[in-house]
């Protein structure tokens, strides 16, 4: 089983903040492995860090390597928006574009990079994320409804729709469920047992129950520095680490 | 605790004080209302008689005759104030873009406080400005020119109407877009600018009310035209200035027209602000 | 599920390489001209308050090294002769503006304590809409009215009083002219009076309820609480908004032009014509007899202008502190 993505002494800064130090871990493909740790800790920088996004924050820079199927994304050469194409992104509070419909909406990432399609095709690819994203069957009758009209858990799920209409290979997931109830939470977390067969899903979260029940593999952070990382079921039962055991059981955080 | 009379005293002292204050600001705001409804009022008193369809139709007739309308005025605003939206609208709605994507620079702060400043110029330094660049040295007195001036005094309002739109928009919308890998420069334009559009729209007409009802930038620019005015470097007339001109004039039959003028033209002005106002009920507030 | 997957991704052409073909920098070609582009906009507006002032100046030269310092204290204002002075048209536009903000000051901080402690918040929203409309309604129609309608009455109604009551001051003197410096001051307040009360209606809303209560928990009256609790935070705010007013008042230029009286002389009395920077130029701008008096009219709006900014930067300067420091005050 090969490592999707591979990130390498990346160290991450906000100014002269250095808010991740020397963390390297491996993300194993078609495979959902979660993030833990307390506020702070830096599992959102990390994620930024996987597509890129970290340096879009005036002021923030990065070190290290972030390999992608062994290209490092870092590379001079490369081009940061080439790289969210590959691996993409649903964020903690969900944020369908208001002046779309929700149809327009999932179909964002192509229109917004001129790739018109043929309506049949762009049809079909909406129904096929939405699908994907288990909202079709509740708005199917209501495409071309704005994208702002759905409930918090659905518009989550639009997103999540929205994300994978560009075929990313890799979906990081910051907080997904942060903001939403608990049925939709639930709906979410069933969601990345059906994706991660195609995609590699990478997902911080504050909620160890979550990251108990959804994933592979879990990482453990604390105050910038990766503590400990390894199969969720052992990480939960037999951590090796004392920090990580202090955390799994509520000592803090 | 007992109260002593003397405190009791004291007590209703300052609530009758208070009163009287209160009293005070409420009878300030309506003598400060008083002039609207006097303004208004008498604008349809003396106006509207004369507003008719020879007013919209017919063009002014020679000095000291009665009758005639002001066709050719309203027809010069609206051209004037269209040329100077097209003109200001662009560089306005770019400079917010840019003060808005660069808050922090040092040159976007500069040019900020430089839109600031122009919004407090004057509008008749700005015709004297647009006479030595344009009307002296090229054209004499033209269309263009007139809507250069008005769209000089547009930019800064737009300006800043549309950096605050801008920048109302969440920054979450923006970093999605950016993670489904869509550029910088399109995520401004097509989501950003996009998802602000409608309050940068209300902006620009808030802007297009305000210099339709200028008149002394247009004084030596656009001068004013007994006639149709044929090419954009022909003086043309306007509302503001027929209405001055004819106002100043010891004719009565044109003090009447003015009436006339002046109500269409306060018309024009208080349905665009009118409609700007219903458009945004419940809104966030509109840029001042 | 899946076999739908397969048609589509053949079609969907999104790019699998995150290599590019060439160029350095993490940008792209299209960020840089999209910034460049939106940066020369901007720098129009830098050009255009550079241009105006530098164009003023140099056109205004001829007048100022004709006359020198002198021109600001001059009251010889005599084309026929293109002899020219600026102190009629100096102490028109101070005493006109002055006392525009004497009669609109006291109402406008009068209509923003109303709108924003006394009245409920919607009647305040209601009352401070139509305050706003006073704005609004274009110069040269307040301009028509006052020639027509509140110079008469005032010359009719009000200056008998005033010379009655008051006639002791020069101020107060002489024949009873509807166009004159009284009625130009009238106009100019209810002109400004909008601006001011907004800008102050604004300040005083951003005093924290907390300090309100506070006051009213000490068993304070309504006005206390307002002496107390608002009037002070907002001074500086206030005192903005007045300078703004008084930026408005010196730039208003059409409707002043029509009540003021033309009269390019300065007298005690208020009930007779006068005259203004900015209505000088408008009347006599395109009837310039020569060179010389074309640039004395330029030097004339070079004053305006070079009032106008820093009057503006001023008042601009204490509302922008005003507003903010709330926000920080409250910050624990």
């Amino acid at each position: 089983m090969l490592d999707k993505v591979v990130v390498k002494h990346l160290r991450a800064f906000f100014n002269k903040n250095e808010a991740l130090h020397d963390v390297s871990l491996n993300f194993a493909e078609n495979r959902v492995t979660a993030i833990i740790g307390p506020s702070g800790c830096g599992k959102s920088t990390l994620v930024r860090c996987i597509n890129r996004m970290h340096e879009v924050v005036p002021g923030a820079t990065c070190t290290g390597e972030v390999m992608l199927d062994g290209e490092d994304i870092y590379a001079p050469s490369v081009d940061p928006v080439q790289v969210r194409r590959r691996i993409g992104m649903v964020f903690q509070k969900p944020t369908p574009f208001p002046t779309m419909s929700i149809e327009d909406n999932v179909a964002a990432g192509l229109k917004l990079n001129g790739i018109n399609l043929a309506r049949a095709d762009r049809d079909r690819l909406v129904e096929q994320s939405l699908r994907r994203s288990a909202l079709w069957e509740e708005v199917k009758d209501r495409l071309g409804r704005p994208g702002a009209s759905l409930s918090g858990g659905q518009q989550q799920r639009l997103c999540v729709a929205r994300a994978l209409a560009v075929e990313p290979e890799v979906l990081l997931m910051d907080e997904p469920c942060s903001a939403l109830d608990p049925i939709s939470t639930a709906r979410i977390e069933e969601l990345l047992l059906e994706l991660k067969e195609s995609y590699t899903i990478i997902i911080v979260t504050h909620n160890m129950q979550q990251a108990g029940r959804c994933s592979d593999y879990t990482a453990f952070m604390y105050a910038g520095d990766l503590i400990e990382f390894g199969e969720t079921r052992q990480i939960f039962t037999t951590p090796a680490r004392r920090e990580t055991e202090d955390y799994i059981t509520g000592r803090f955080g | 605790m007992k109260v002593s009379p003397a405190q009791r005293r004291h007590d209703s002292y300052r609530k009758i004080k208070s009163n009287l204050m209160v009293g005070l600001t409420i009878g300030a705001t309506v003598v400060a209302l008083i002039p609207l409804f006097f303004v208004l009022g008498y604008l349809l008193s003396k106006g509207a008689a004369s507003v008719n369809w020879d007013f919209f139709t017919k063009m002014p007739v020679p000095v000291g005759q009665v009758g005639g309308g002001m066709a050719n005025a309203i027809v010069g605003t609206f051209e004037l104030v269209g040329l100077a939206t097209l003109m200001g609208v662009p560089i306005g709605v770019g400079a917010g873009v840019y003060l808005a994507e660069n808050r922090g620079s040092q040159l976007a702060q500069v040019i900020r406080f430089a839109a600031d400043v122009m919004m407090g110029i004057p509008t008749i330094v700005v015709g004297i400005f647009v006479y030595g660049i344009f009307v002296k040295p090229f054209y004499g007195f033209s269309t263009l020119s007139g809507a250069i001036a008005l769209a000089i005094i547009m930019i800064p309002l737009v300006t800043r109407t549309a950096e605050e739109m801008i920048l109302l928009v969440p920054q979450e919308m923006r970093e999605a877009a950016l993670a489904l890998g869509v550029p910088s420069w399109r995520t401004t334009i097509s989501v950003v600018v996009r998802t602000a559009i409608s309050g940068i729209a209300t902006g620009v007409i808030l802007a297009v009310a305000r210099v339709a009802g200028e008149t002394a930038p247009l004084l030596f620019t656009a001068f004013g035209n007994r006639f149709w005015s044929t090419s954009l470097f022909q003086p043309i007339s306007s509302l503001t200035v027929q209405v001055y001109t004819y106002a100043i004039s010891p004719f009565a039959d044109w003090q009447r027209q003015a009436w006339a003028g002046a109500l269409v033209l306060t018309a024009i002005v208080l349905a665009m602000e009118l409609g700007v106002r219903w458009m945004t009920r419940g809104s966030a507030r509109v840029a001042r | 599920m899946a076999d739908l997957a397969e048609t589509v991704t053949e079609r969907v052409a999104v790019p699998r390489t995150i290599t590019r073909s060439r160029g350095f920098g993490v940008r792209s070609a299209g960020d840089r001209i999209f910034n460049l582009s939106t940066l020369a906009l901007a720098l129009v507006i830098l050009a255009l308050l550079f241009g105006l002032t530098l164009q003023l100046f140099t056109h205004a030269l001829p007048s100022i090294r004709a006359f020198g310092f002198r021109f600001l204290i001059s009251t010889d204002w005599d084309p026929s002769n293109d002899v020219y002075g600026a102190a009629p048209f100096i102490y028109g536009t101070a005493v006109s503006s002055f006392l525009a903000l004497l009669i609109a000051v006291p109402l406008a901080l009068g209509v923003a304590l109303c709108l924003s402690e006394m009245a409920p918040a919607w009647l305040g929203r209601k009352l401070g809409f139509l305050v706003e409309l006073l704005a609004a309604i274009p110069s040269v129609v307040y301009g028509l009215w006052g020639v027509f309608v509140l110079g008469p009455w005032l010359r009719d109604h009000v200056d008998p009083i005033l010379a009655k009551y008051l006639g002791f001051l020069p101020f107060f003197q002489g024949p009873h002219i509807s166009v004159s410096m009284f009625t130009a001051a009238v106009v100019l307040a209810i002109m400004v009076l909008p601006y001011i009360s907004a800008v102050c209606t604004d300040v005083f809303r951003v005093v924290p309820q907390t300090q309100r209560e506070a006051a009213f928990a000490l068993g304070a009256t309504k006005w206390e609480m307002v002496r107390m609790a608002v009037l002070p935070f907002g001074i500086s705010g206030v005192i903005g908004a007045v300078i703004l007013g008084l930026g408005r008042a010196l730039g208003e230029t059409i409707a002043v032009a029509m009540v003021i009286g033309n009269r390019p002389e300065i007298s005690a009395s208020l009930f007779m014509p006068s005259t203004t920077l900015a209505s000088v130029i408008a009347n006599e701008f395109v009837e310039a007899t020569s060179d010389l008096n074309l640039a004395a009219l330029v030097e004339l709006g070079l004053i305006l202008l070079v009032l106008g900014l820093i009057l503006n930067i001023a008042a601009r300067t204490l509302v922008y502190s005003a507003t903010q420091r709330h926000f920080h005050k409250d910050k624990r």
